[in-house]
């Protein structure tokens, strides 16, 4: 018999969960509109000053992409969990460290980059200049892989809990301080006209410490959770 | 040498470490108590007024060991959640369950005491500075591995869960103290330091170290107090829980 390969393992799990979001459009549409949302609310709550709204924008562009990545987290594992797929995905005759990467990898292109294509528009309606907006997408690019990967930890943990979502939030927020310290700090940095390569060096370096760290961690929530 | 070995081990089944325990709490709780006091009296009498913060820098001789305390059982409860993920046994993962509380009882302590020093020396009682950010965050780490042991009701899988977070924290809390570091200060920087001399008079070391030995002490006792708690509320089904005789039927 053929062992699968671990490229075609984490591959096939990718395909699978994306089509899967593409015959429930709604689920990935939904963490876009509240991306936008929660973008639009903070002009209503501090007021339209341009200059007050530029300064701000790094931060809040940033919390608003941190808060609509960390909701989607939910569904992850969640549906794979009830119906037992999750389980067939365990017994694989592949390391589970590969799917869990081919998930976290799924539920980044759901979830994750549909946040950095919007966020020029949000952007925009901030008035950000264009080299700052460029800014803003790299640093989101690079960002959201890491929010994803940490995420995945507290979205596996607490698989089949009581009060899940609420206490998702409650893991995984401290955990995203890091990533969103240095993602908006190199917004800002661009918008004080100062050199972003600092921040943006250490948000792939958070990014390389998630990719290599997270997914055994994923993988040990997953069995934990399949007990 | 293989006798030492099983002696070691003995104390890893709740069934003798829970007597144990009991004895050792009476030793830690008078330790605590009496250096707790000889560091007050150094602290409030002996140590000489500062010169440029007056009487209010006074309370740095609960803050400060507070908060040595905070990060030092954070590490404490990683480890023994570590060991109890590794080895699979049971009493290390009841020992990080009973050490959460009081980390966070010490964290909240060291933000509490950080606030009310930093009104007459900073001017606010909160400042959005790296170890005050740090702290906080600390603080919610503890949250979160509180809540999730109490969110799941298997209590084994309740540990193992609650471990993973633990050590996930733990690989973390340098990241985030270097981030939120880097990202703003202007706290005062660290004022003991292993590498150079101590900037404060020498009274003023005293007493400190004084209050973190009591605090110490107060964390060991509490912590063995609770995990006997935990023990026999895990253990009630066994049969030398059912003999002890402050359980009596």
């Amino acid at each position: 018999m053929n062992e699968p390969s671990v490229v075609s393992a984490i591959a096939g799990v990718i395909r699978r969960d994306l089509l899967l979001a593409a015959r429930r459009k709604s689920e990935p549409l939904f963490t876009l509109g509240f991306f936008v949302l929660v973008a639009s609310l903070f002009p209503l709550s501090i007021g339209p000053e341009p200059e007050l709204l530029r300064r701000v924008a790094p931060g809040v562009l940033w919390v608003a992409a941190l808060l609509a990545a960390m909701l989607s987290l939910g569904r992850m594992f969640a549906a794979d969990y009830d119906d037992g797929t999750l389980e067939s995905i365990a017994l694989a005759p592949v390391p589970l460290v590969a799917a869990v990467l081919g998930k976290v990898a799924a539920h980044w292109l759901v979830s994750g980059f549909p946040l950095v294509v919007v966020s020029p528009l949000l952007a925009l309606q901030y008035g950000l200049p264009a080299d700052v907006i460029a800014m803003l997408m790299i640093s989101l690019l690079i960002g959201t892989p890491v929010l994803s990967l940490v995420g995945a930890i507290g979205a596996a943990l607490t698989l089949g809990v009581r009060g899940g979502g609420v206490l998702v939030a409650l893991l995984v927020l401290p955990l995203y301080v890091p990533t969103l310290i240095f993602g908006a700090g190199a917004v800002d940095a661009r918008l004080a006209g100062l050199d972003p390569g600092a921040n943006l060096s250490l948000l792939g370096a958070c990014l390389a410490l998630a990719a290599l760290f997270a997914p055994p961690a994923i993988a040990a929530g997953v069995r934990i959770a399949l007990e | 040498m293989p006798s030492r070995l099983i002696n070691w081990f003995r104390f890893g089944s709740p069934q003798s470490f829970y007597p144990l325990a009991g004895r050792l709490v009476p030793w830690f709780t008078a330790i605590a108590v009496l250096t707790g006091a000889a560091g007050l009296w150094v602290g409030f009498f002996v140590a000489p007024t500062d010169a440029q913060q007056g009487e209010a820098y006074r309370i740095i001789f609960v803050h400060v060991p507070a908060a040595w305390m905070s990060m030092f059982l954070y590490v404490i409860m990683a480890f023994w959640a570590g060991v109890g993920l590794a080895f699979n046994t049971r009493l290390s993962a009841m020992m990080a369950h009973a050490i959460a509380p009081t980390g966070a009882m010490f964290t909240f302590l060291a933000l509490w005491s950080g606030a009310l020093w930093g009104r007459p020396t900073w001017g606010a009682y909160w400042v959005w500075d790296a170890r005050l950010t740090s702290e906080l965050v600390l603080f919610f780490l503890y949250l979160g591995y509180m809540a999730l042991n109490a969110a799941i009701d298997d209590p084994r899988r309740a540990d193992r869960a609650a471990a993973v977070l633990a050590l996930v924290g733990v690989v973390n809390v340098p990241i985030i103290y270097f981030s939120v570091q880097w990202w703003n200060t202007l706290h005062q920087g660290a004022s003991v330091s292993l590498t150079r001399a101590p900037s404060m008079a020498m009274t003023m070391l005293t007493g400190m170290l004084l209050m973190a030995i009591a605090f110490w002490m107060y964390g060991l006792a509490v912590v063995l107090a609770r995990v006997r708690a935990i023990m026999l509320e895990r253990e009630a089904h066994t049969d030398w829980a059912r003999e002890l005789k402050e359980v009596g039927q």
